[in-house]
């Protein structure tokens, strides 16, 4: 794993990763967390995204993000690895913790913060001029690793992590853009498994794809939390019960409810939330 | 009654407006394609007789001495363009890749705005500018002071195709490569510019075409030479030159020659165009 500070860090951050059992209100042992997101707000400009947010993400579980378009889910993902950054004049307030560190700290390379918390884009977009080999090897190439050996491993070792081995393994010198739908957004799964992230983030993975790529990637997001953190974004409710742990409900960017998806979709506590699940608004 | 009849006569006006308008267009299709025609049916009747092995082999004779080459010319066209290239390109490039990639909104327009002024203005400009700057402080006309000239006529050129087929480029790539924790120079290098390659080649070939006719340019910068260039910081022969030289000379079998020569340089910038074609085919559905 690589470190995102070489030096020690913050003592405010270890001061919070050691009271841990503060953050869950059961009597249970509190389930490990990959993200502790504290009082976060981010802005486009003048205009606020998120307003306020605060919470915990478990490790090895899916948390889905959902709420009305325009409420601000795919800009409090990309806050989870800095990708909202390349949008100038965003800023954001708050703390966002990975493992304990703070993202945000000034000696925090963001670059360093996507090697750890990998990204699946709306749209698959696979490198047009690269075969289907290269565009999952791409990433660890351009980090420097040269060892060919190592790669080919890691290459059939993603593509069989994101269920595409067998489809693609005698093709994988073709050209990335000649799969279908479905298998290029895997080919994307597998090229964000290449660099062996801690988390995968996913921005509505499903929503270009037909009923039966999305019910594989939704398979594959089953499988994939066994080793993985993973947030994902969705607009499709029967999705987020199906494949989430846990479901936090947004809108005009608060946070309104955060909790267990069996609680959210069977009983909310707020009306909100309530009237977005059984398709009143949004 | 009275309103059908008049239903008809708008329609027959109309399909008159239709044809003349159709006619009208179809002719002046005719004359963007007749020059290109012309030129090349009077370039083969006038110079494809001197075409020869020994136009592309031999130096030129004396004067009064029939026969002789233009390889010094050829050659000479080849060293320019090859030091025109080695200016031209790298600044072109990366300035094309500095607007589209980085740069103030500002500064951006400022540097979009003198690019495009500079491709407006008349070439033999620069042939003037290299001439004050480089031929008159070392004393003489070179090889150099040639290169020089075009590929300043090059930069800008580069830097505006580069720029735009850069900006093709679908964020939705950009965006792929630094989620996967990849710098954003590699990104830039090894993903955008990777993208974009057959258009950044194609505004390379375009601007090799353009300059690889110039003459103005090379007339008090190159100045020509009627024999081998051995030390680049000499005059150099080069082919427009060649044929300028030649036909205001008063002499038939140069006039000969220079036909040859125009012949022989505007297959050259043909074969490039086809090359560009080549590398575009399909752009419509890729985008870049
Ligand atoms: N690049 C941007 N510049 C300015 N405003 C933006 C930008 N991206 C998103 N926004 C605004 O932030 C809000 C949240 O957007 P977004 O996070 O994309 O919502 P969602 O993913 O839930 O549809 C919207 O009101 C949107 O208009
Ligand atoms: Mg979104």
């Amino acid at each position: 794993m690589v470190n995102l500070i070489m030096a020690s860090p913050d003592p405010a951050v270890v001061e919070h990763v050691e009271r841990p059992a503060e953050l869950s209100p059961t009597t249970e042992p509190a389930p490990p967390l990959t993200f502790q997101v504290k009082n976060v707000s981010i802005w486009y400009g003048e205009k606020r995204a998120i307003d306020d947010v605060t919470l915990d993400i478990a490790s090895n579980a899916v948390t889905a993000i959902i709420g009305p378009s325009g409420c601000g889910k795919s800009t409090f993902l990309r806050c989870l690895n800095r990708m909202h950054e390349l949008v100038p004049k965003t800023r954001v307030e708050g703390r966002v913790l990975l493992q304990g560190e703070d993202l945000y700290s000034s000696t925090v390379d963001p670059a360093i913060v996507r090697r750890r918390v990998g990204m699946v884009f709306q749209k698959s977009n696979p490198f047009p001029t690269m075969s289907i080999g290269e565009n999952v090897i791409i990433g660890l190439r351009l980090n420097g690793v040269r060892n060919q050996k190592f790669l080919n491993e890691r290459l059939e070792k993603s593509l069989r992590m994101a269920a595409l081995w067998d489809e693609v393994k005698d093709d994988l010198h073709k050209s990335g853009t000649s799969l279908s739908g479905g298998q290029q957004q895997r080919l994307c799964i597998a090229r964000a498994l290449a660099v062996e992230p801690e988390v995968l983030l996913m921005d509505e993975p499903c929503s270009a794809l037909d009923p039966i790529a999305t019910a594989k990637i939704e398979e594959l997001i089953y499988e994939l939390k066994a080793q993985y953190t993973i947030v994902t974004v969705t607009h499709n409710m029967q999705q987020a019960g199906r494949i989430s742990d846990f479901t936090a409900f947004l809108y005009m960017g608060r946070l309104i409810e955060f909790g267990s998806t069996t609680k959210i979709f069977t009983n909310p506590s707020q009306k909100q939330t309530e009237d977005y699940i059984t398709g009143r608004f949004g | 009654m009275t309103m059908h009849s008049s239903r008809a006569d708008n329609h027959t006006w109309r399909k008159i407006m239709n044809a003349l308008a159709s006619a009208t267009t179809f002719v002046s299709a005719l004359l963007v394609i007749a020059p290109l025609g012309l030129i090349f049916f009077h370039l083969l009747a006038n110079g494809a007789s001197s075409v020869n092995w020994a136009f592309f082999t031999h130096l030129p004779k004396p004067v009064g001495e029939a026969g002789g080459g233009m390889v010094n010319a050829i050659v000479g066209s080849l060293e320019l363009l090859a030091f025109a290239s080695a200016i031209g390109i790298p600044i072109g490039v990366l300035g094309g890749v500095y607007l589209a990639e980085y740069g103030t909104a500002r500064a951006n327009a400022l540097l979009r705005f003198v690019a495009d002024v500079l491709n407006g203005v008349p070439s033999i400009t620069f042939g003037v500018v290299v001439y004050g700057l480089v031929v008159l402080r070392f004393k003489g006309f070179s090889a150099y002071a040639g290169g020089l000239a075009l590929g300043l006529i090059m930069v800008p050129l580069i830097l505006r195709t580069t720029e735009e087929v850069i900006l093709l480029v679908p964020n939705g790539y950009r965006e792929a490569a630094l989620a996967l924790g990849v710098a954003r120079w590699k990104t830039i290098v090894y993903i955008v510019m990777k993208t974009a390659s057959k258009g950044i080649i194609t505004g390379i070939l375009l601007a090799l075409a353009r300059v690889g006719g110039e003459t103005a340019p090379l007339l008090f910068t190159a100045f020509g030479n009627r024999f081998w260039n051995h030390n680049l910081s000499e005059p150099i022969a080069a082919l427009p030159l060649q044929i300028f030289t030649y036909a205001i000379s008063p002499y038939d079998d140069w006039h000969r020659q220079a036909w040859a020569g125009a012949l022989v340089l505007v297959t050259g910038i043909f074969c490039v165009n086809v090359l560009v074609r080549i590398l575009t085919r399909g752009r419509t559905t890729s985008a870049v």
